[in-house]
């Protein structure tokens, strides 16, 4: 009997343990390429004080972390008690990013939407959220239009960066930062950063 | 006073056909529509289950086609384009796989397997064109054969 | 009350099909007459419980019975009737039980039309679809029962998927999974030959038919799906090589090959090796594509939604189904004679190059698929396959298959001649480049059209000169000469179709208010007005878009948007006017809330699409005519020869 008549066979069982692994995985998940690169500059507004700028090169010398949310995202409602806490230790700052708070449904009837006029309302309504679940940033960024959004990658919020001293991305956390998370991959990473 | 509000009328039936106009596409100018179209096709929405970027309507891939329209409009290869893509969001935003090492295996398979495929046929008619002559009626045979099957002395 | 029943009816339909799947193979093994002869009353049993089962889900769905969870899950009392019905399957759970029924349909045809056939096959036979069914009943038993409860009981279930509320997703999955189940009937008659050690010319004759209606189902399938994705999912596409698309297609591809197999082992006993590979290889890729559409291990659009333990189920049935019969395969196949000889031209090497063709497009679709899970497990990162990579790979593969359709067919057996080609396909081959480099210099220069319409001509022209020229000559002609040309037309119309709407397809994305208009290809599209307008389980923005063409009035479209209360994102209705020679594709878009009350909506003229769904409709009317060829009917009346029945 010729060999080759295993060949399915064999073609098979290789095929069999692929789809074994694959099993583990998840498909949806996308690993950022950003990680282990400099963090992307920017420079916005800030939530408050409301004529200020932040940029990212002014956290230099720290290791910190960027949180990408919005008041209009059911995971954040659920990250945020989390987050809340976790600034509560002071460990490192933690800076939010406001992600296209505002939205083009919510135009004024009839009058023109101006830039002003949406910073305005995205900051009244992060402000008024802020204020009823507490507030775990030290500052907010407002992402008003998603540029920057798009320069870090960000496909879908939450999602969660830790930057160390140098400014180089070194974790990215898709979706919701929770409690296991913070302490398998979170805490680790920033004692080791903090000691370089 | 009628006089007058037909007057108002027909002027105002004009204004209507006035404001009727040929409906604008989407993206302003059509060289930069085209271009960002074939480029959209060929990426990937990244919060959809299974969709290119020119056809969704999250407000990902909205917010992505914005982008990509002005890549155009500052003059941006291609290739340039895909590259700020893929370095934010990784190979995953290619519907077609770069050429690399790490796709050899996808993009040249078929065609080895192809070849393969085809040798091992080949090779196959020739051996048993080999097997099926050894094994062929002798002429001796054959004559019984045919006699047995078609014997001429039927009534 | 109903609901327990049918509940009972699929425990009793396990135990059932575990004796047909093991009492009537060792009886066959054993020649033991009594056990052979329970094959076919298990199968009618097992066929009668599993249709209780399947009534009982569907009187749950009519009834609104809400304290059956799959019906809250996936029905309300105000979708209408018919998708109610159409609901039993249009979620996990509830196509299982569909796959069940329908392999219990075929199961119990098997056992009906198979008369002719010694018992110790039909045996087999059964018993192999009775394992199968047991495998699919333990399934469903353990992880996936329909009819579990839910307690407190709704008073409004959810709803079932707005996208699955079309008429033509009520036939679609049916008619699919006719055909993934059909493949399974060639598989069990594979594995009944191997076990039997008996594959010879006669177990491809007993095959043939029931292997040509699963291809027939599928491809009609198939057709479905791709036309329900063109008119419901508004971006105008009808393929897109998603992993659940693709998951149809193997076993298609695999199905073609191993019916053109199937003539070969019948009609000159060789390739029987070959043959039987390919129909285990089909039915393989059907659980290979039931695996990848219930894991959750793939991005699709049509994924069920997954679950890690039924993932792990239907991988460990695939490594038992699949594993099994390949060892089988790797221990009694080597044994098999080789048939009669032939030449280096000849109809067999032909259609062994179609197989190899065919098998390797299979390989590539399979490669594509899978790559992506495969680089992920391997921990070297994360990338896409799509639409690009299938179309540059694909499409060379499937080059040379449509070239030999017009050389098989001339071909004879055994030995032919390249003079035999040559000579006749002169004019076709000249008549073929002309009418690709015609077309495509008159419509506008592309290589791909040429190319496209060149094959297409060479299929279509290389097909009809023969088939007139026997039409001509006096005599009986079988369905099957019909079968094979209908069916190769088909494919040529498929083509033809393709290449001419990838070719000149023209489309516009813009923002229009009422009142507004636009052109495009010679038509003139002019929105006249949007209203809301309410239906049975939903709400409607339906916009009414006036067609002219050179001042006259071509027709009125009315794309919709509709809101489903169940679900976030809006359902698009397209709005097609077909003929032959173009489609008019509007969808409506999004309201952009600017002063202007602007939407945006697409238009499309996409020309000569409909030929795509005619070229499917073609192959299954020749499949069709295939399978009614007289030899199979005639079969059935031939008396055999006493001592037959022993196997």
């Amino acid at each position: 009997m010729r060999k080759i008549i295993l060949l399915p066979l064999i073609l098979f069982v290789l095929l069999l343990g692929f789809l074994a692994i694959g099993l583990r995985r998840d498909p949806h998940e996308i690993p950022s390429p950003l990680v282990n690169r400099v963090a992307p500059p920017f420079s916005l507004s800030t939530l408050q004080p409301e004529q200020a700028l932040f940029s990212p090169e002014a956290m230099r010398g720290k290791v910190w972390m960027l949180n990408v949310w919005a008041t209009w995202c059911a995971a954040c409602q659920e990250e945020h008690p989390v987050l809340v806490s976790f600034a509560q230790e002071g460990l490192v700052p933690l800076v939010g990013l406001s992600y296209k708070e505002v939205q083009a449904a919510d135009a004024p009837e009839g009058k023109p939407f101006t830039p002003e006029a949406k910073l305005a309302l995205a900051r009244q309504r992060s402000l008024a959220w802020l204020r009823a679940k507490g507030d775990p940033y030290s500052l907010v960024a407002m992402d008003l239009d998603g540029r920057v959004g798009i320069d870090y990658g960000v496909y879908g919020v939450p999602e969660t960066y830790v930057i160390d001293k140098q400014g180089v991305i070194r974790y990215k956390q898709i979706g919701a930062v929770t409690p296991a998370v913070l302490a398998e991959k979170i805490r680790p990473l920033i004692q080791e950063l903090n000691r370089s | 006073m009628g006089a007058t509000a037909l007057l108002l009328a027909l002027l105002m039936s004009l204004a209507g056909f006035c404001l009727a106009k040929e409906a604008v596409e989407i993206g302003e100018e059509p060289w930069v529509e085209a271009r960002m179209l074939k480029l959209s096709e060929e990426l990937r929405c990244l919060v959809c289950q299974n969709e290119t970027l020119a056809s969704s309507r999250a407000e990902l891939a909205n917010d992505l086609r914005v982008e990509v329209r002005n890549l155009v409009k500052q003059g941006k290869t291609d290739p340039e384009i895909k590259d700020y893509l893929v370095a934010r969001y990784g190979d995953f935003v290619l519907y077609r796989p770069e050429v690399k090492p790490l796709t050899w295996l996808l993009w040249f398979g078929p065609f080895a397997v192809l070849l393969g495929a085809a040798g091992m046929g080949w090779l196959y008619l020739r051996a048993r064109k080999r097997h099926t002559a050894r094994n062929a009626l002798s002429a001796h045979d054959r004559a019984r054969a045919e006699q047995l099957l078609n014997p001429v002395d039927r009534p | 009350m109903i609901v327990e029943l049918g509940h009972y009816a699929l425990i009793l339909a396990l135990l059932v099909a575990l004796l047909q799947g093991v009492l009537p193979l060792v009886g066959a093994h054993r020649h033991n007459w009594h056990w052979q002869s329970l094959a076919r009353p298990a199968a009618v049993l097992q066929f009668l419980l599993i249709t209780l089962s399947f009534a009982a889900l569907a009187y749950a769905f009519q009834a609104n019975d809400f304290s059956v969870l799959y019906v809250a899950e996936h029905s309300n009392t105000r979708l209408p009737a018919m998708y109610r019905f159409a609901a039993v399957w249009g979620g996990h759970e509830g196509s299982l039980l569909l796959w069940l029924e329908l392999l219990a349909v075929w199961t119990v045809s098997v056992a009906l039309f198979s008369r002719q056939m010694p018992l110790a096959m039909v045996a087999r036979v059964i018993s192999v679809l009775g394992l199968i069914s047991t495998g699919f009943l333990l399934f469903v038993l353990t992880t996936s029962n329909p009819f579990e409860r839910l307690f407190p009981i709704p008073l409004e279930g959810k709803d079932l998927n707005p996208l699955l509320q079309d008429p033509g997703l009520v036939i679609h999955p049916p008619m699919l999974y006719m055909g993934y189940v059909g493949f399974s009937v060639a598989f069990a008659f594979a594995i009944a030959a191997l076990l039997a050690g008996r594959l010879d010319v006669t177990w491809a004759r007993w095959s043939r038919p029931w292997t040509l209606v699963a291809w027939v189902f599928l491809s009609f399938g198939i057709g479905l799906g791709s036309w329900w994705a063109y008119t419901e999912l508004g971006w105008g596409g009808w393929w897109f090589w998603d992993p659940v698309e693709n998951a149809s297609l193997m076993p298609w591809l695999c199905g073609t090959a191993l019916i053109h197999s199937l003539m070969v082992t019948e009609k000159r006993g060789s390739f029987k090796a070959w043959t039987v590979l390919l129909a285990i290889s089909a039915f393989s890729l059907s659980l290979l594509g039931t695996f990848l559409v219930r894991s959750g291990v793939l991005n699709s659009v049509h994924a069920f939604a997954s679950d890690p333990t039924r993932g792990v189920f239907i991988l460990i049935f695939l490594a038992v189904v699949v594993g099994s019969s390949l060892s089988l395969f790797a221990w009694r196949a080597g044994a098999v004679s080789l048939g009669g000889e032939m030449a280096w031209v000849s109809r067999e090497s032909v259609l062994l190059a179609n197989s190899v063709l065919l098998v390797v497009a299979t390989a590539a679709v399979l490669l594509g698929t899978l790559y992506p899970m495969v680089i992920d497990a391997l921990n070297l990162g994360k990338l896409s396959v799509g639409p690009p990579y299938f179309d540059t790979v694909f499409v060379p593969l499937m080059v040379p298959v449509f070239f030999l359709m017009v050389l098989g067919v001339r071909a004879r057996w055994r030995a032919s001649t390249l003079q035999e080609w040559l000579h006749p396909l002169r004019r076709v081959g000249v008549l073929s480049l002309l009418t690709g480099a015609l077309v495509a210099a008159y419509l506008g220069w592309s290589w791909g059209v040429a190319l496209g319409m060149a094959l297409g001509a060479w299929v279509v022209f290389g097909t009809l000169e023969p088939a007139i020229e026997r039409l001509r000559k006096p005599g009986r002609i079988p369905l099957s000469f019909y079968a094979m040309h209908c069916a190769h037309l088909g494919m040529a119309m498929v083509l033809i179709g393709v290449t001419l709407v990838k070719g000149y397809e023209l489309e516009k994305d813009v923002r229009i208010a009422a009142g507004d208009t636009i052109t495009l290809g010679g038509y003139t599209f002019a929105l006249q007005k949007v209203t809301e307008v309410p239906g049975p389980n939903y709400v409607a923005k339906r916009a009414e878009v006036l067609v002219t063409r050179d001042g006259q009035t071509v027709t009125t479209l009315f794309p919709e948007k509709r809101r489903y209360p169940s679900s976030a994102m809006p359902m698009t209705e397209a709005a097609i006017d077909t003929n032959l020679w173009r489609d008019l594709y509007v969808s409506l878009g999004e309201p952009l809330n600017n002063p202007a009350q602007e939407w945006s909506m697409r238009f499309y003229i996409k020309p000569f699409l409909s030929w795509i769904w005619l070229g499917v409709l073609m192959m299954v009317l020749g499949g069709l005519l295939g399978v009614s060829d007289r030899r199979y009917r005639r079969a059935a009346a031939v008396p055999l020869p006493a001592g037959a029945t022993a196997a």
